[in-house]
């Protein structure tokens, strides 16, 4: 068993939109050693497998299929002199920067000075659901159907259910139509669908019935899907729905599989890393980065946060970072706050993440408030919607140097 | 009839198998590879496309001692038999073994009295190291177990096992010493002459046998129908349903946290599984469907509570996977076990969650009652042994061997070249369900958002499970 060392200034792990961005900001800023540990055999990330626009407006404005903007990032990333290792899957983080890392030539150590963790997020599958019914072939995520149809020209049925109304819900749509499917209906248990208004448009045009307070109760059939039954939110009336596939959009969570086992702490609320707003992590050597921060955000929100992060590790290089003091405002948020990010600031700095990021977990109008252990309150009328960015300038709130926790919570 | 018996007539006598065994769960593999070792010409019965495609796909992966199996009952001494043959064997199929131990755990008084009683039967059952534990010392073992624990049983000599690796390695040891696999073959029929079975299917050809074993699990009440016109026994369904952690979740328990079992079910259990999950279940629903096993929202979310209640910190923890398989339970608790002398007929029905701790132990019960009433077989000179592809977490992975290939599925850390011997092995896997048992392909918290294509690919189109 060879198990051989490698020095790097960063180790990147995860060759998505974020990581790519990172290790541009960094080669650019003139860090030597930027390698970038992708487990599949391209890098990348999700966008490779999202088959249709709109990609790439802010970074390259211009629309671009996602395979192609992938491709791109993945050019500049490797022009800007950044090493992608493909086919390295990082088995465990330890303390101070050392990966663990499996490749097919053999196990390795990795020494990095600073990680950066760009892992991403992943749907969450069926079982996570506690949906009822037995295990038929035919039941699938956004996800995977994606890299059937788009990658390898599979196509696993012909007439699926959508179950979820995101963003990427209605990219399944585009997904089963190029694969030769025929969408027999959208469900979604709410009044109205999570992702933006003009999306449900995409379900009309394409002539996909767009079922609104319909929840999903039951998948029938043994060996193949024959159906679901659904319950109408309203009456409580169950009915059936002839279908053979069945596609479990969104419901994204960080895939925060490899923190959850090492040393940095992780944030419950949103289910992935706990940082400041510089992306650092509980262990100063670790940054954290893109989806893996909250779910979810656009691929190119996730380029962007790859530069911010990027250059905050840069600046830390540098020894700009070194005089930060480890003493930090906690952020905690309550229902129907559902997340909070960075969950940690320091106050008196500029720098890195210029926001906290919230979501809330259902739709909400009333008044956000941002209380501080000294009393102080920061408020803003606002109606929002579940999955939407919120957004809360770090300036606004100008929090003090002897503030020890902030309440995000809504007055409804 | 006389055409059929003609043509049975005109059978070669190297065509006729000793024995037949009829279902290729972990008793059925664990029969063939006792009949084929000790020289028996051997074929085995399979209507799935692959082993492990009813009750013995779904269970708890533990080895039992035995120690709350009734005295004197079968099941204990099969149990006991099992466990004891396991222990001697395992390293030479290089099957894991997860030293665990388990806790009996009292939550009332009412059960705190049981105890008592508990470890009495242990120890006449020969379990001679089990023993009382207070709650002080529970805790300190366990210390993410609920406080609500009043104290409990600790018994040292129950581990967690591979449920797919294990019978995988009976079947291939019993082919590499002989014995035949038919997969896709119903028995729905049958004639006895007085010396030999002719077995048929609908789809398949004939099938001769001086001896038949039956081990159809969840449908071995209808064989017996069918095949000898009654049958003593009969199948009442239990469905049981499972939750699987994360992996990170395995750390919240050190041992196997066992209830104070009730008359009917052992109930549920939260156990680490081989592959570096936590487990919690069974649920006990009777049904009367013996075919569909479906998860239902309302089990699922009891056992969640459940498994909270024991261990509170669960609550914060994903859960990757959710699964329902079926037992073979019958009307009564212990083991049917029946040998029809003038049939060539033995029947082994009713092997529910301990099948996997037992089924070597049987499979030695059932060859002694055979080897009764026939001449002696001469054993193979040779006894060849599979070493079994390792998955338990604990134990060296393929991907930590160079030139694996790539990572096919991440969650997992299943390597191409594990997906690749899988289906070239002996019994090699034929669809997704296969490799998922004999690699943990697709069984990781992901359930397959990320490795579904790749795998469909290398298998060949066949698109999910």
């Amino acid at each position: 068993m060879s198990d051989e060392k490698m020095h790097v200034d960063v180790a990147i792990i995860g060759g998505g939109p974020a990581g790519l961005a990172a290790a541009i900001t960094l080669r650019k800023r003139g860090i030597k050693k930027v390698t970038i540990l992708e487990r599949e055999c391209n890098a990348g990330g999700i966008p490779r497998h999202c088959g249709h626009p709109p990609f790439g407006m802010r970074e390259f404005h211009r629309i671009l299929r996602g395979p192609k903007y992938a491709a791109r990032v993945v050019e500049q990333a490797k022009s800007a002199g950044a090493q992608i290792l493909t086919r390295h899957s990082v088995t465990e983080l330890l303390p101070g920067g050392e990966l663990k890392v499996a490749s097919p030539q053999g196990l390795l150590t990795i020494s990095a000075k600073r990680v950066l963790i760009a892992t991403g997020v992943r749907e969450t599958p069926r079982a996570a659901r506690f949906v009822t019914g037995g295990r038929p072939k035919g039941i699938t995520t956004t996800g995977a159907l994606q890299s059937m149809i788009y990658l390898k020209g599979l196509s696993p049925f012909k007439r699926p259910v959508i179950v979820g109304s995101e963003l990427v819900s209605f990219s399944a749509i585009l997904t089963a139509i190029k694969g030769g499917m025929d969408p027999v209906a959208m469900i979604e248990p709410g009044q109205r669908i999570t992702a933006r208004h003009p999306c449900e448009l995409i379900a009309h045009f394409k002539g996909v019935p767009l079922l609104l307070n319909t929840e999903l109760k039951e998948i029938l059939g043994t060996s193949k899907v024959e159906g679901i039954t659904v319950n109408d939110t309203k009456t409580g009336e169950s009915r059936d729905i002839d279908c053979d596939g069945v596609i479990f959009t969104g419901k994204f969570i960080p895939e925060a599989a490899l923190a959850k086992l090492s040393h940095l702490q992780l944030d419950a609320a949103s289910g992935g890393l706990e940082i400041d707003q510089f992306g650092r992590c509980s262990d100063a050597n670790y940054y954290a980065t893109g989806n893996i921060l909250r779910p979810v955000e656009t691929a190119g929100w996730s380029y962007r946060e790859g530069h911010v992060v990027g250059a905050m590790i840069a600046d830390d290089l540098e020894g700009k970072l070194s005089d930060i003091k480890d003493a930090s405002v906690l952020c905690r948020c309550e229902d129907p706050v559902k997340l909070v990010v960075p969950q940690r600031i320091i106050p008196g700095r500029t720098g890195g993440f210029k926001h906290l990021q919230l979501r809330v977990s259902r739709a909400v109008k009333g008044e956000l408030i941002i209380a501080d252990n000294l009393g102080r309150e920061w408020k803003k009328k606002m109606s929002v919607l579940p999955e939407r960015r919120i957004l809360v300038a770090l300036s606004e709130l100008g929090i003090l140097e002897n503030t020890g926790t902030l309440r995000v919570y809504f007055k409804e | 009839m006389s055409a059929e018996t003609g043509r049975f007539s005109r059978l070669e006598k190297h065509n006729i198998f000793d024995v037949a065994i009829v279902g290729g769960g972990v008793v059925g593999c664990a029969v063939a590879r006792k009949f084929a070792l000790e020289g028996a010409k051997v074929v085995l019965l399979e209507k799935g496309r692959d082993i492990l495609n009813g009750a013995s796909k779904a269970n708890s992966a533990i080895l039992h001692t035995g120690f709350d199996a009734p005295p004197g009952s079968l099941e204990l001494h099969c149990v006991q038999q099992g466990y004891k043959e396991y222990l001697d064997i395992f390293k030479d199929f290089n099957l894991p073994i997860l030293k665990t131990s388990a806790f009996v755990v009292a939550w009332n008084e009412e059960q705190i009295i049981r105890l008592d009683k508990i470890i009495k039967q242990a120890h006449q059952n020969n379990v001679s190291d089990v023993h009382g534990i207070d709650r002080d010392c529970l805790l300190a073992s366990e210390p993410h177990l609920s406080t609500h624990a009043l104290g409990g049983i600790s018994v040292p000599g129950e581990y967690v096992i591979d449920p797919w690796s294990s019978p995988l390695a009976y079947i291939t040891q019993a082919v590499l010493n002989g014995a035949e696999v038919r997969f896709g073959y119903e028995v729905c029929g049958g004639q006895f002459d007085g010396e030999n079975w002719l077995l048929n299917s609908e789809t398949n050809e004939d099938i001769s046998a001086r001896f038949v074993v039956n081990c159809a699990g969840l449908y071995g009440d209808y064989l017996d129908q069918f095949l000898l016109g009654k049958s003593e026994f009969s199948i009442k369904p239990r469905k049981g349903q499972f939750l699987v952690y994360d992996k990170a979740a395995t750390a919240l328990i050190n041992s196997i946290i066992l209830p104070v079992p009730d008359e009917r079910t052992k109930g549920v259990v939260l156990t680490q599984t081989i592959f570096g999950n936590l487990l919690v279940g069974p649920t006990a629903e009777e049904q009367d469907e013996r075919n569909i096993a479906g998860v239902t929202a309302d089990g699922l979310e009891n056992l969640k509570s459940q498994g909270e209640a024991i261990v509170p910190a669960l609550r914060e923890m994903p859960i990757t996977a959710t699964y329902a398989g079926i037992r073979p339970a019958t009307e009564s608790k212990d083991y049917r076990i029946f040998n029809y002398q003038d049939k060539n007929w033995i029947t082994a029905g009713g092997i529910r969650s301990t099948g996997l701790t037992s089924s070597l132990g049987l499979a030695s019960y059932i060859f002694k009652q055979y080897s009764e009433t026939t001449e002696p077989l001469v054993p193979p000179t040779e006894i060849k042994t599979p070493k079994m592809p390792n998955l338990a977490e604990h134990e060296p992975r393929d991907w930590m061997k160079p030139d694996y290939g790539e990572i096919v599925c991440h969650c997992e850390m299943v390597t191409r070249r594990e997906i690749e011997n899988a289906m070239s092995s002996t019994i090699p896997a034929r669809d997704l369900s296969a490799l998922k048992r004999r690699t943990r392909a697709t069984m990781g918290r992901c359930q397959s958002f990320y490795c579904t294509a790749r795998l469909a690919e290398l298998m060949g189109g066949d698109a999910d499970e």
